[in-house]
């Protein structure tokens, strides 16, 4: 096996027996990316002295010492472009680094480059990035998902031993499951959004990509914990990831709701999905179907809600203090209207549009105030489910990725997509997607594993056990 | 509610955004059908929802001491900005 | 037919605090240009809000102070309109649940300006009610250039609390006294230096004018560019009867926005009023709920100082000072405290406060500016109090103080100033000064109480004139029964 195709996990023990060095790893790495990126297309920039440059220096004590690291396009690196893939942030450098960012420098990581994703996080398949498609590495020609979709192709494609992402209704999870990689949403709260540009601000939450679940408890062990520059960042304690892990899932009470295997479950999908229960089943797990009985409201709460969120986060996108200006000579108010006409990309402008609406005068009380008591009853869904219930078992996404272009002039059709992702952001609770099977077009079919707040730990476990159980993970896209 | 009585040319105007002709058409139909699909909220029955403008679940008072912390150089403000001069983003006039 | 003003005061007030409201950047302008600015408050993407604990705290005191409710638990909302000085294009402010609710100024005869002190608007004791008191954050400044203006972002960010009236003023006066009294609070609780012309104090003028006895407000205009509390007066005397003017002749005030401009002594139209802004309020997600009722309000509580109304009435009742020099003492909050420093030194309080009002403030008006230790004019009334000087040479030392800075005490020492208060030697003095005068002893005997003085003199020049008039009296009067 590559350097390249190896884990966090056992990197570190060849790096920090000496058996190899952080440099090896980066050459490997770039010319990985190299070979495959063309095809891929995953990332927007790599910057390769910069990545030697950090594997000299990089300290091997430290818990990601010498891991190469590939970063999602909307969190702010300092010195480094940081675009959202949209050309309204072209050429904006950041003077500052995310807490995530930092955290992952002191935990010895090697930031190794920018992957694409949909404008501005908005989007389920990276064709929404203004800079170019990002492909599915087991099939070029279908969407990786979205909207992290470089960062997860990039892992699967073994561009990078490991990146990171940002999920608002699914953006970390369903693009893992669409490209076969461990994906997880942590519980909001849980990992710092500042530096991380603004989506849906009560939605966003940013989550590592990795190729095993260890790697995962890895990850969020370096970057979680209470920020005094995030208010929303809460203060409980991380606990130790890794020791989950080993826990068996004997007498793990395991939830089934109903309603995320309805009509519009892929066949492959549900036939994964049935197997992986009935694994966890003959491991002596308890398996409830249980009720969320306003899971059919969670697209329509949360593209009120985001998209309300939005409209406000994008206001600052004005051609003043950076980004792009328009060209065109008038007043302030000509620079606005005309710098945000050039400068976002369709998707974008249609949810700014929407948000705008549903927050107007007039309009807010049917609408956002209206969504918000809705998402009570979703979180309360989740609460009572949590009651009788350790996890909750669902399919990551509907289906296995689509064809580039399937989706593109039917937005609405895009959003229901999300449909088993979003009400985990909604409730704030956490979830991961593990690899649990392939279509019969040799895709990538995701598990959705929904712990309570702050449980990540029982997600680890009940994650890794079936992991450990099966062989997807050995397997690898060719190019 | 009619929820197709979204005026989009009006919202882009709140929102800051000069949209084409063509885009004022194509977002009129699409917005309108997302509304359309939204509106089973009102379906919802909410009334176990109290009515209260703060979140119960929310924690609070996550204050910050009121200590310095490191502020940009002049020129990195400047930096990013399309205009600037003598350490100002520089904008056309702004009339009060 | 009689008309009478309605006006209500949106007033912003810069809380003082070491950093802005949201960020750690220093809270200080002036100065070099975009020096006190981060990614928060420069609205960069990415970048979060976090509170200001002392900006809290300090808004709550305000409340406290004015008698509001405060509120028990509160939030932070958005507030969107684009504007180039507005980083994020959106405000963070509190919407429907602010800090504080309710309460009132209490305008009282001091804080009207001088010329009507003694009218009855004056007198009247009225009582302004706020409607309530919220904390946001404080915009960018513009510098303007000939085709174009350029952004200082050191401002941005700050905390600002807005103060909200009810329209209950009725006159110019009546404004200019509330802003009066406002002001004094905020300095007096540290909550800012409230200085108008520098901003630290901002004032929206609401005035609409009605026929007396109709109860509907007429169309209300805001009044903008007031720069100062007499700014605000005199722009109400402009506006008022322009606005009576339309009316009485039949026509109608539209909602506008005015500009005053002082030099012309008049206000211009800058915009027509239309639909309301759509502000699009909502929820601040980036921040969490603030509950008062466990810890902030308390801390509030601690730094409530003794405010001007309450120290006015010690300084009358303890001291025994007049209605005048009470009000002058404790009008501002460094020379209220001045004054009770002095009183450290010396209890004769009404000795200190003439001393102070008549002889240094003639002089020294400016109050930032105190030169003299406050403990100097306790020394000086304690020397006279005593006896050891009397009231003609406390002039003369309080001349010497004031320029040479010099101790009371050793001003009189190296002047050789020190009264003769060896009463012995004063009973001689004055058994000399009978035996010397008999007609005036006779004279004083038969009633005329004004001989006395003849005896005094005598003593006085024996003595030098360092003789305590106070005391030959008393001795001389005994010795005449």
């Amino acid at each position: 096996m590559s350097l390249y195709q190896e884990t966090i996990a056992s990197l570190r023990r060849k790096l920090t027996a000496k058996e190899i060095s952080p440099t090896e790893l980066v050459q490997s790495l770039l010319q990985r990316i190299e070979s495959v990126d063309p095809k891929v297309n995953g990332y927007l920039r790599v910057d390769s002295e910069k990545a030697l440059a950090q594997a000299k220096n990089c300290d091997l004590s430290k818990p990601l010492g010498g891991i190469p690291i590939a970063i999602k396009d909307n969190i702010n690196e300092k010195g480094e472009e940081c675009t959202c893939a949209s050309q309204i942030l072209v050429g904006y450098e950041a003077p500052y680094d995310a807490t995530v960012i930092r955290k992952l420098k002191e935990a010895g990581a090697i930031l190794l480059g920018r992957t694409n994703m949909d404008e501005f996080a908005m989007g389920s398949s990276t064709e929404h990035s203004s800079f170019k498609k990002t492909s599915n590495p087991w099939k070029l020609d279908h969407i990786p998902g979205g909207s992290s979709g470089g960062s997860a192709a990039v892992v699967a494609a073994d561009e990078a031993i490991a990146s990171l992402g940002s999920d608002t209704g699914g953006s970390i999870r369903q693009p893992a499951a669409l490209c076969g990689c461990v994906g997880l949403k942590p519980t909001y709260g849980r990992v710092s959004r500042y530096g991380l540009v603004a989506f849906a601000s009560s939605l966003d939450q940013i989550g590592p990509f990795t190729k095993t679940v260890e790697d995962s408890a890895l990850m969020l062990q370096a970057i979680a914990g209470q920020d005094h520059y995030e208010n929303t960042s809460r203060p409980v304690a991380v606990p130790d990831y890794t020791a989950s892990l080993q826990q068996p899932v004997k007498g793990l009470r395991i939830g089934i709701p109903k309603e995320y295997f309805g009509e519009g479950i892929d066949h492959d999908v549900a036939d994964a999905l049935q197997k992986s229960i009935a694994w966890y089943q003959s491991q002596g797990a308890i398996i409830k179907e249980i009720s969320l009985p306003h899971t059919h409201a969670a697209i329509a709460v949360y593209y009120i809600i985001a998209t309300a969120e939005a409209s406000a986060n994008l206001a600052r996108f004005d051609g003043v203090r950076y980004g792009h200006r328009t060209s065109t000579v008038g007043d302030p108010l000509t620079i606005y209207r005309k710098s945000r006409a050039e400068g976002f990309g369709p998707e974008v402008k249609r949810r700014i549009i929407l948000g705008t609406y549903v927050l107007s005068s007039g309009y807010a009380d049917a609408y956002y105030n209206r969504a918000q008591k809705v998402r009570q009853l979703l979180r309360r869904d989740f609460v009572t489910a949590f009651q009788e219930c350790d996890v909750l078992l669902t399919p990551t996404s509907p289906t296995p990725a689509f064809k580039a272009g399937e989706k593109m002039n039917d937005p609405l059709k895009m959003y229901l997509a999300d449909i088993c992702t979003i009400a985990v952001n909604l409730a704030e609770v956490c979830g991961i997607s593990i690899p649990c099977g392939f279509s019969s077009n040799q895709l990538p079919i995701g598990l959705q594993l929904i712990g309570p707040h702050f449980q990540e730990g029982t997600l680890f476990r009940a994650a890794h056990a079936y992991e450990q159980a099966h062989e997807w993970v050995k397997r690898h896209p060719q190019f | 509610m009619n929820s197709n009585s979204i005026d989009v040319a009006y919202v882009a105007g709140l929102a800051r955004l000069e949209l084409t002709q063509a885009e004022t058409e194509t977002f009129q139909k699409q917005i309108s059908s997302i509304l359309d699909y939204v509106e089973a909220l009102q379906r919802i029955d909410v009334s176990s929802v109290a009515d209260n403008p703060i979140d119960p679940n929310l924690p609070t008072n996550v204050l910050r001491p009121d200590e310095l912390r490191p502020s940009l150089t002049a020129q990195d403000v400047v930096r990013n900005a399309p205009k600037s001069a003598n350490n100002l983003v520089i904008m056309p006039k702004i009339v009060e | 037919m009689p008309y009478e003003a309605v006006i209500g005061l949106e007033v912003h007030v810069q809380v003082k605090t070491n950093t802005k409201m949201f960020c750690g950047c220093k809270n200080e302008y002036g100065g070099e240009v975009n020096t006190h600015v981060c990614p928060v408050c420069l609205g960069l993407p990415g970048a979060l809000p976090t509170p200001n604990e002392q900006a809290i705290v300090k808004t709550i005191a305000a409340g406290l102070m004015l008698g509001c409710d405060i509120a028990p638990i509160c939030k932070f909302d958005r507030k969107h309109y684009f504007y180039p000085d507005m980083p994020k294009n959106y405000q963070i402010t509190q919407f429907d649940l602010p800090l504080c609710l309710n309460g009132g100024v209490l305008l009282e005869k001091f804080s009207f300006p001088k010329d009507v002190q003694k009218e009855e608007q004056a007198l009247a004791g009225k009582k302004v009610r706020l409607t309530r008191i919220h904390l946001e954050e404080d915009v960018a400044k513009s510098f303007h250039f000939e085709d174009q203006s350029g952004i200082d972002f050191n401002r941005a960010g700050t905390p600002l609390m807005e103060i909200v009236s009810e329209a209950d003023m009725a006159t110019p006066e009546e404004a200019f006294a509330y802003l009066t009294t406002l002001r004094q609070i905020m300095v007096y609780g540290d909550i800012s230096d409230a200085d108008m012309e520098k901003g630290q104090m901002r004032c929206d003028v609401n005035v609409s004018v009605r026929p007396v006895g109709q109860k509907e407000f007429g169309t209300k205009c805001e009044l903008k560019n007031l720069n100062s509390i007499s700014g605000v007066r005199r722009a109400l005397q402009y506006e008022i009867p322009r606005q009576i003017e339309v009316v009485s002749k039949g026509g109608i005030i539209r909602q506008e926005t005015r500009r005053w401009d002082d030099a012309a002594g008049q206000t211009f139209l800058m915009r027509i009023k239309e639909n309301a802004n759509d502000y699009r309020y909502f929820p601040e997600p980036d921040l969490l709920p603030v509950r008062t009722d466990c810890g902030l309000k308390a801390e509030a509580e601690t730094m409530i100082p003794e405010l001007p109304s309450q120290k006015k009435a010690r300084f009358m009742q303890t001291y025994g000072l007049s209605d005048y020099q009470a009000e002058v003492l404790a009008q501002e909050r460094p020379l209220a405290d001045y004054y009770d420093e002095a009183l450290k030194t010396s209890k004769q309080g009404v000795l200190i406060a003439n001393y102070i009002i008549n002889d240094f403030l003639a002089t020294n008006p400016d109050l930032t500016n105190l030169p003299i230790p406050a403990s100097h004019f306790g020394e000086l009334a304690e020397l006279v109090g005593s006896a050891k000087i009397n009231s003609k040479q406390a002039k003369e030392v309080l001349l010497e103080m004031f320029s040479s800075h010099q101790s009371p005490l050793s001003i009189v020492q190296e002047k050789g100033l020190e009264q003769v208060t060896d009463l012995a030697e004063l009973e001689i003095f004055c058994d000399e000064a009978l035996a010397a005068n008999e007609r005036s002893v006779a004279d004083y005997k038969s009633g005329k109480m004004g001989a006395i003085n003849a005896l005094k003199g005598y003593v006085m020049k024996k003595t030098k004139g360092q003789a305590n008039p106070g005391v030959i009296d008393e001795i001389l009067k005994r010795k005449l029964i």
